[in-house]
């Protein structure tokens, strides 16, 4: 029933084939890179959203990169009537099993932590994933309103502040020392000394 | 007609790709970790099960014999691309879960395993009907091990959580998997051998 | 340093096969006897290893510049069908009665979800080993590539192993087979996520 497999006929029906597929692959690619990259912003849009005030801009458009330590870092500013009033920083650690993408959002007058929101993570279903959590008694509710100039952030185990999820420690520091990282960015725009400022990423003892 | 309905029917119980054929475990495996995942895996390869069935039943004629598998990788493996794109465009959140597993239906053996059983000896329309068959068999099952993982390890269903505890965390990680899917599989024989 | 780190992650920390549900068909099919085991590890750790290096190199030097990224999973499994072809003409060559044994499991490689699952990792995951997240290059990707080979060697001779001793068991009817080996690599399983917290 199948065509007989002579040379010229295999390459000629596996050519074809092949040049089938890679055009129609290039069509669907062609038509969707836009919903796709629409989709990713709508994604780092509603986390914006999240963790500042209520603004009338659009942050994503109007995004600023800041250096600190030798790293860059991007700042979603927060505008209401062209008055900035929060800052979102995007921070990266490292979590237990890969990067935590997350933001925290910054009051741009007192510095007091509006909100924080994971944009996406790797961590174990169940435990580490738990930074996904929100709502009252949630890791990430402590984080709430919290005034970084007046914390320590280490988890309470390494002498810090901070409560840790259960057995999952290793995600607990990473996602705290993102905080710490992005309220060193903070500082940075603002002008001011982040030397002081305790990540947590290094073990080193708190001084002070 | 009689006869496209009972190869969609046989799908589910006699040739359950899962709990029958013991086709298909990885993502079985991997990605029923709640039963939203589980469904949305199996929608995902019956899409591309019916597709490529549909086509490689089409084209199987023009086909030599020689380069025959290769062949149906390509074609199957075009279609798990286009599922890939579609998924990231319209279904972001879907499509991050269920990561690596995409790509991975291409090697699925019920895909390629269905086209050398089936596809290639039958007309489109039958091909199609069966490739329905399976995939929704499969669904189904990723379905029923997702939500048994769901319930006793998250406290929920289909994302509705029913418990205020979480539940037993074991399953829905690695173990769990393993252990329910073995459960189950006692439980279907149970049911299927009188 | 790091290499070990890579090495010690993929065989024991993340195995391939316990706790990324990579390569679970053959495991299921081929464990039964710790022989056809080790033979079957030796053949998908030769293919892994080698397809990742054509793939990271087709990934890099090929997809990204023409910017068809597309065509990653078209490409990639194309690479790995060839090279089973190939390795099956070379082995049925150099050793007919390797060839023998291995039998159907040869071919099946092809659709081993680890080989193809391990290729698309290197270039799509970022690795955090003892640092900050990054993609791997040329030299760490086959060292991951061999050493999650060796996991699922590891793995798959463990459990035929034990596999042998339920032959001879007095296992319950509905649970002959299949059930009992999934239930089986559970536990095992388990047993492996001891290793978690090691890297």
């Amino acid at each position: 029933m199948a065509v007989k497999s002579s040379f010229s006929n295999m390459i000629l029906a596996l050519g074809c084939i092949c040049l089938v597929c890679s055009a129609l692959l290039g069509l669907v690619n062609h038509v969707t890179a836009e919903p796709i990259a629409a989709a990713n912003l709508a994604k780092t849009n509603s986390a914006i959203k999240a963790v500042t005030p209520e603004f009338d801009n659009v942050p994503s458009e109007e995004v600023m990169t800041v250096e600190v330590d030798g790293k860059e870092y991007k700042v979603y500013p927060a505008k209401y009537q062209d008055k900035i009033i929060g800052y979102a920083v995007e921070v990266m650690p490292t979590g237990f099993g890969g990067v935590i993408d997350m933001l925290v959002g910054f009051d741009a007058e007192t510095g007091i932590i509006y909100n924080t929101s994971v944009i996406s993570h790797s961590e174990t279903p169940g435990l580490g994933a738990k930074i996904s959590d929100t709502g009252a008694g949630s890791f990430r509710a402590q984080f709430d309103g919290m005034n970084p100039a007046a914390t320590k952030f280490m988890v309470k185990k390494d002498g810090g502040d901070i409560d840790a999820i259960t057995a999952s420690t290793i995600t607990s520091r990473a996602f705290t020392s993102g905080v710490a990282q992005a309220y060193k960015v903070y500082l940075t725009i603002k002008g001011e000394d982040a030397a002081d400022v305790v990540t947590g990423a290094s073990n080193q003892n708190w001084e002070e | 007609m009689a006869g496209r309905w009972k190869l969609i029917t046989k799908g589910f119980v006699k040739d359950n790709p899962t709990f029958a054929l013991v086709l298909g475990m990885c993502p079985t495996l991997g990605t029923t970790t709640s039963a939203i995942n589980g469904m949305g895996m199996g929608v995902a390869t019956m899409c591309v099960l019916v597709l490529s069935n549909m086509v490689i039943s089409a084209v199987a004629r023009f086909i030599p014999d020689k380069v025959r598998i290769p062949s149906y990788i390509v074609i199957i493996s075009a279609f798990v691309t286009i599922v890939q794109l579609l998924m990231q465009a319209y279904l972001p959140s879907l499509y991050e879960t269920l990561g690596l597993f995409i790509p991975l239906i291409v090697v699925n053996c019920i895909v390629l395993g269905r086209a050398e059983a089936f596809a290639n000896k039958n007309g489109v329309l039958d091909s199609a009907c069966d490739g329905l068959g399976i995939g929704l068999g499969f669904t189904l099952s990723l379905t029923v091990v997702g939500l048994v993982r769901e319930i006793l390890g998250s406290g929920s269903a289909f994302g509705w959580k029913f418990m205020a505890p979480d539940g037993m965390l074991l399953f829905v990680l690695a173990p769990g998997a393993f252990i329910v899917l073995g459960y189950l599989m006692v439980l279907f024989r149970k049911l299927t051998t009188k | 340093m790091e290499y070990i780190l890579i090495i010690i992650s993929a065989v024991f920390v993340n195995n391939i096969l316990l706790s990324q549900f990579l390569g679970v068909c053959p495991f299921l099919g081929v464990s039964k006897k710790v022989g056809t085991a080790l033979g079957m590890s030796a053949a998908v750790t030769f293919v892994m290893a080698l397809a990742t290096c054509v793939t990271y190199l087709l990934q890099y030097y090929v997809l990204v510049p023409f910017g068809v990224e597309f065509l990653q999973t078209v490409c990639f499994i194309l690479v790995i069908a060839g090279l089973v072809q190939m390795v099956e003409i070379i082995i049925k060559k150099i050793s007919p009665s390797l060839y023998q044994a291995l039998g159907i499991f040869l071919p099946l490689i092809t659709t081993n979800c680890a080989v193809l699952g391990v290729a698309l990792m290197v270039v799509q995951k970022q690795f955090t080993f003892g640092g900050e997240a990054h993609m791997l290059n040329l030299g760490q990707s086959v060292v991951f590539a061999i050493a999650s080979a060796i996991g699922f060697g590891l793995a798959i001779v463990l459990f035929a192993g034990i596999r042998e001793q339920l032959e001879l068991s007095n296992v319950p009817k509905q649970f002959k087979g299949v059930p009992i080996a999934l239930i089986t690599a559970g536990i095992m399983a388990m047993a492996f996520m001891g290793f978690s917290g090691m890297v």
